[in-house]
């Protein structure tokens, strides 16, 4: 049981900060069970510094659980999961420590409706970071300029389109300044036309060497911008390899089959 | 849920309302505007012979029933017992020479109002603006306690026993409402604790307490408080039933804000955890302000109640409007003078919860700027 663990920065995964080809999330034959159901069979990954990869698969695989246990949104109940040297195990303060070193994006946005834009972005600065509120604000306009819709700062979330509405959630996992963002399906609530300018907030991103895990259907975003792309199936890592390898030369019959389905 | 909506702000909806709206139409003078009123009359009250024949029956009725009311309240209604009586019925007891610091009181709280109101309209127009009704309504009512009850060293005490009327009914409703609405948001909060002793403990107080009527809790306080303190800290009548009020009103007012905690969706709670907030964080920062929002209609509604509901501490022995109204009514001078003691009566307790439920309309439509 995870809880039985003892809080410590892990040896192997090292301090903070290190030379970029180091690994920032190790995960070990992680197991989950929703009750009975056998969610998560065994996940090994290890994701390098910097590294984008792009997780698919077909829908209830588990792939929305197991990014959710990255920031300990779900507790797994064997294995193990390091992220940025840092174990996840119930210890409360070690997961508001990886949480706020995690920037996650979710499929439904989940903006604060109660509050403008720039509140959205500037909360989680100011009460966790405990940054001031004016040097809240500078970084929070920065972001919105680039996600490029700066004049939206002072609108409330219910009053933009849902690609606005998630680059502002982009820009709200960015302010505070993660190692590492997730995205679970950020363009499959969205109409046609939306995708799009999501898209090129994320490939900006990928660029300035992010690392980034991202559960996406969008083919061509992982063509241009993944390193490796996985397929997930009944819980567990199928194949992955490179985007031209796994697109182009899929090893794995279920990965045909999938592939055969999506494309 | 997450499909857009477009602005609902008050401002962009005005002006497609006015076109909507014929009345508004006919308020500015404009050159079809005889034509338009015409129009919706006849849209509304005169499209079939039956709709014609059912306005104009309705309009005879009312107006037979206005007149006949009217021509009561004219001439055969004898108003003294109200206006020989109108300071004690205001006021009760209390010391005619201190009167004016109730008059003060009443300022204060008019200015109150009049500060909100401003801000409200002026939109985001600086920290000032914006800081000053959170602080005028932090120490507005302190200053009415303090005008009204003294404090034994720069204004004389008025004790409660001396307090009554419209003025008794007034400060047990303001006590009742503003101190159960932070106890009643602790109850809901501790319903949904992860502790069970505090969940417990939070579902007996509230069950208890909606399982029986006012009239019970008001004899508990009244009786318990007095049995269960020390002599010296025994409040006094008022006290115990301002207690009962706020027990009673603190448990709906824990229910009410249940549901609007229970509406706040999952995903708003994990994104809070996701940018690294704590449990109290999340609670105050993201749940809390969504569910009051969506529970302001239940709870205005609770609250007009609960200022009714004051007239029942007659029962306890307080003389509250109604029960000055019933002791004047007992007086041989105004033997059966009770329809204009009530007409009075019903009005003035009119008037406030019309007030309320306006003001509660108003506090709806300033919030609902940023729902989705
Ligand atoms: N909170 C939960 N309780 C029980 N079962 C769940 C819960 N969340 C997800 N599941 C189940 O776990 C499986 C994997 O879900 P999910 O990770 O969302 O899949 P994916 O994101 O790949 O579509 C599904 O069968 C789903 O029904
Ligand atoms: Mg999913």
């Amino acid at each position: 049981m995870t809880g039985e663990r003892q809080a410590a920065r892990d040896p192997a995964g090292g301090p903070a900060g290190c030379g970029v080809n180091d690994p920032i999330i190790v995960c070990e034959d992680v197991h989950k069970w929703f009750g009975s159901f056998h969610v998560l069979r065994g996940v090994t990954l290890t994701v390098r510094r910097g590294e984008k990869v792009v997780i698919v698969g077909p829908s209830g695989s588990g792939k929305s659980t197991f990014i959710r246990t990255l920031n300990a949104l779900e507790p797994y109940q064997r294995g193990r999961i390091v992220v940025d040297g840092i174990e996840l195990t119930s210890d409360l303060h070690n997961i508001e420590r990886v949480r706020s070193e995690v920037g996650m994006v979710f499929q439904q946005f989940n903006l604060f409706p109660h509050l403008t834009v720039l509140d959205n972005i500037t909360l989680a600065p100011i009460w966790v970071r405990k940054r001031p509120r004016r040097e809240a604000e500078e970084l929070a306009m920065q972001l919105l300029e680039r996600v490029g819709i700066p004049e939206q700062a002072h609108k409330y979330p219910g009053q933009l389109s849902g690609g606005q509405q998630q680059r502002v959630a982009i820009a709200r996992a960015l302010a505070m300044e993660p190692r590492i963002m997730l995205f679970d399906e950020p363009t499959s609530a969205l109409d046609p036309e939306m995708i799009k300018e999501v898209l090129e907030v994320m490939v900006e991103l990928a660029q300035t060497g992010m690392t980034m895990l991202v559960v996406t259907h969008e083919i061509g975003f992982a063509r241009q911008v993944a390193d490796r792309v996985l397929l997930f199936d009944e819980g567990v890592i199928v194949e992955e390899g490179p985007p031209d390898q796994f697109f182009n030369h899929p090893q794995h019959e279920r990965t045909r089959r999938f592939l055969a389905q999506i494309l | 849920m997450t499909r857009r909506r477009g602005p609902s702000t008050p401002a962009a909806a005005r002006p497609a309302a006015a076109q909507e709206r014929p009345d508004a139409a006919t308020a500015r003078p404009r050159a079809g505007a005889a034509g338009e009123a015409w129009r919706w009359l006849h849209r509304n009250l005169f499209s079939t012979w039956y709709n014609a024949l059912l306005t104009v029956v309705g309009l005879a009725a009312v107006c037979g029933a206005a007149s006949r009311v009217g021509r009561w309240a004219l001439t055969a209604a004898d108003w003294r017992v109200v206006t020989n009586n109108l300071t004690l019925l205001l006021v009760g007891p209390y010391p005619r020479d201190q009167l004016w610091r109730v008059g003060l009181a009443v300022l204060v709280t008019a200015a109150l109002a009049g500060l909100t109101a401003a801000a409200a309209g002026g939109g985001r127009s600086g920290v000032l603006m914006r800081r000053a009704p959170a602080l005028a309504w932090l120490l507005a009512p302190l200053a009415v306690l303090w005008l009204v009850h003294g404090d034994g060293a720069v204004l004389d005490v008025v004790r409660t026993d001396r307090w009554g009327g419209l003025l008794l009914t007034l400060m047990l409703a303001a006590v009742g409402i503003v101190v159960s609405f932070p106890f009643g948001v602790a109850l809901a909060l501790g319903r949904q604790s992860t502790l069970p002793v505090v969940r417990a403990v939070s579902t007996a107080c509230i069950e208890v307490v909606r399982g029986v009527p006012l009239v019970t809790v008001l004899f508990s306080t009244q009786i318990m408080l007095t049995l269960f303190l020390p002599e010296g800290l025994r409040p006094d009548r008022v006290l115990r039933a301002m207690a009962g009020l706020v027990v009673f009103s603190a448990a709906y007012v824990a229910e009410n804000v249940r549901g609007g905690l229970q509406s706040v969706p999952q995903g708003q709670i994990e994104a809070a955890a996701a940018l690294g907030l704590n449990g109290a964080q999340t609670t105050f920062l993201i749940v809390l302000p969504q569910a009051l929002r969506a529970v302001v209609p239940s709870l205005v509604g609770q609250f007009i109640s609960l200022f009714k509901d004051t007239s029942l501490v007659t029962i306890v022995g307080l003389q509250e409007l109604l029960g000055i109204a019933n002791s004047v009514l007992a007086n041989p001078d105004y033997l059966g003078r009770y329809a204009e003691m009530y007409a009075f009566a019903g009005l003035v307790y009119w008037l406030f919860c019309y007030g309320m439920s306006r003001a509660g309309r108003r506090v709806e439509q300033r919030l609902g700027l940023g729902r989705r």
